[in-house]
């Protein structure tokens, strides 16, 4: 394989599959249903206690 | 389970890094034996000497018959890692404010027979344990606080963690004596020679271990983006370092070794790891840092956990293809450098989409930056972030680039990334962890804080105003 192969591989169909991913991380993060898994996320921080608090759990 | 699951005697940890480190012990006696190069004589003895005392407090630790308790975090390494941090930050910091006066003193601060302290061989260690030693540390010290409190597990690896903490360390000893005494490879941000190298590329792999090791024992089931932007941050770091430092020394026992890339393959594979430094040392990092201490601080969740995701994957997209904007005019093709270029301009969205996420999160709780100097550190170190990174792409575009390279409005554009951005949300970081591991109600002056935190925002506006006029006085003086 030849390196002009290899540049075009990239230039197509690398440039079409990263596309591809993007769009779907940016859907994910925005598809309306993942809403309360991501307010729940966001609050992990707030809600770090100690580790055995967690233990008796 | 309970409390009482603390083992007894040696762990299998303790086991596999005795045997580790006595092999590693080995091969120093080996090299200290047989190099006749003397740089490399003065390195292997402090590998050697390092190794032993590792050897040393292992057996110490497996005869005192403690082991760690499952039970609670591991905070030792916390602890070492904020006294690691503010120690690295003082060497550093001091040392740029002695290279700035030997370059606004030259006749008083040049030694012709003291090689050692000229400019040349005290910037690398400068810029080395600024970004290498204090970022460094203080990513890792925060990353092992926020991997654990966000996942609530503990520190996964024994004794392991300990193992990255002090090898990192003996990386940065290494590095700069041996820049001081001229082992280099030339190479920006990444001098260390192959030994050094490779030292360094252990350390890292058991980083990622560690890290991976705490993931993997997480209770918590969605891991916080904060841990993502460590996480890659780790990764990238360990591929940028493998790739870029590919080269062959000229002998086992010598130090100096050659790039297996040439001409313009290796200053291009240089700045895809030189900008990927940037980007993912010092901005995907410390970005983890920013998700984790800013909704901590301001005690509110992060503004939009959405645009977290978004902000992360556009990053890491992103950020890889910018390299090429350092060498705009050389051999370089120009639709690489025009692909550079490009990328840096697009790197306005993740940047922007970051800082406002930042800056949101203290919506209704604006107050704070009047009355926490804390926080006021963070939110300043974020308008740097926004700052610094529109400068970032306005300075890549080849026109602008041909005003402002090899003048000083590129070291003042560092500045304000790694002074106002990284310096800041590592001392934001700082000054929320000592009083929490330390279990203290309050720091122990937050007026300290109030004058630590004018004192440097002045200074740094200072710095990069007059690294404006300067930078483009001198490029204007290029041209004519």
């Amino acid at each position: 394989m030849s390196y002009e192969d290899v540049a075009a591989f990239a230039q197509t169909w690398g440039l079409v599959y990263f596309a591809i991913l993007f769009g779907l991380i940016v859907l994910y993060a925005l598809w309306p249903g993942n809403q309360k898994q991501f307010d729940e996320a966001a609050r992990i921080p707030l809600e770090d206690g100690p580790l055995d608090d967690e233990e008796g759990k | 389970m309970s409390n009482s699951t603390a083992r007894k005697g040696m762990g299998l940890d303790v086991l596999t890094l005795g045997v580790f480190l006595s092999i590693l012990a080995l091969v120093s006696l080996f090299l200290t034996a047989k190099t006749h190069d003397p740089l490399m004589k003065v390195h292997a003895v402090i590998l050697l000497g390092a190794f032993v005392l590792g050897i040393a407090a292992l057996f110490m630790r497996a005869a005192s018959g403690l082991s760690f308790d499952q039970s609670k975090y591991e905070e030792g390494i916390i602890k070492a890692g904020i006294v690691a941090t503010t120690f690295w930050g003082i060497v550093g910091f001091l040392v740029g404010v002695i290279i700035a006066s030997q370059l606004a003193f030259p006749n008083l601060l040049y030694f012709e027979n003291i090689g050692w302290l000229n400019f040349g061989r005290l910037r690398p260690v400068h810029t080395s344990a600024v970004i290498f030693a204090f970022g460094g540390n203080a990513l890792m010290v925060t990353s092992f606080y926020v991997v654990q409190r966000t996942n609530h597990a503990r520190l996964a690896g024994g004794v392991w963690p300990w193992f990255v903490f002090w090898g990192y360390q003996l990386f940065i000893v290494l590095a700069a004596t041996g820049y001081v005494s001229g082992v280099t490879q030339s190479k920006e941000y990444a001098e260390p020679e192959w030994y050094i190298d490779l030292w360094l590329t252990i350390v890292w792999v058991s980083y990622l271990l560690v890290f991976l090791g705490t993931l993997w024992k997480r209770k918590i089931k969605h891991i916080y983006v904060a841990n993502w932007f460590y996480l890659s941050f780790i990764v990238t770091v360990a591929m940028l370092h493998i790739i870029n430092n590919i080269s062959i020394p000229i002998g086992l026992t010598e130090h100096k070794s050659y790039s297996l890339f040439s001409g313009v393959q290796d200053a291009m594979t240089q700045w895809w790891y030189g900008h990927n430094a940037v980007g993912f040392f010092l901005t995907a990092g410390f970005l983890g840092i920013m998700y984790y201490f800013v909704p901590k601080r301001a005690e509110r969740p992060v503004y939009s956990y959405r645009l977290s995701i978004v902000h992360f994957w556009s990053l890491i997209f992103i950020y890889i293809w910018a390299g090429p904007h350092h060498l705009h005019y050389t051999a370089l093709p120009m639709w690489a450098q025009t692909l550079g270029m490009t990328f840096s301009i697009i790197l306005w969205m993740p940047s922007w989409g970051g800082m406002i996420n930042g800056l949101m999160t203290l919506s209704g709780a604006w107050d704070k930056l009047r009355t926490d100097p804390v926080m006021r550190m963070l939110v300043v170190s974020v308008a740097f972030y926004g700052m610094s990174t529109f400068e970032g792409p306005v300075m890549s575009i080849r026109a602008v680039n041909s005003l402002s390279h090899y003048t000083d409005w590129t070291i003042g554009h560092v500045h304000s990334g790694a002074l106002g951005w990284v310096a800041y949300v590592s001392f934001g970081a700082l000054y929320c962890m000592v009083p929490w591991v330390w279990k203290r109600a309050r720091l122990y002056s937050n007026d300290l804080v109030e004058w630590h935190f004018w004192i440097s925002t002045i200074g740094i506006v200072f710095y990069i105003t007059s690294r404006w006029v300067s930078g483009i006085k001198q490029g204007l003086m290029w041209r004519a």
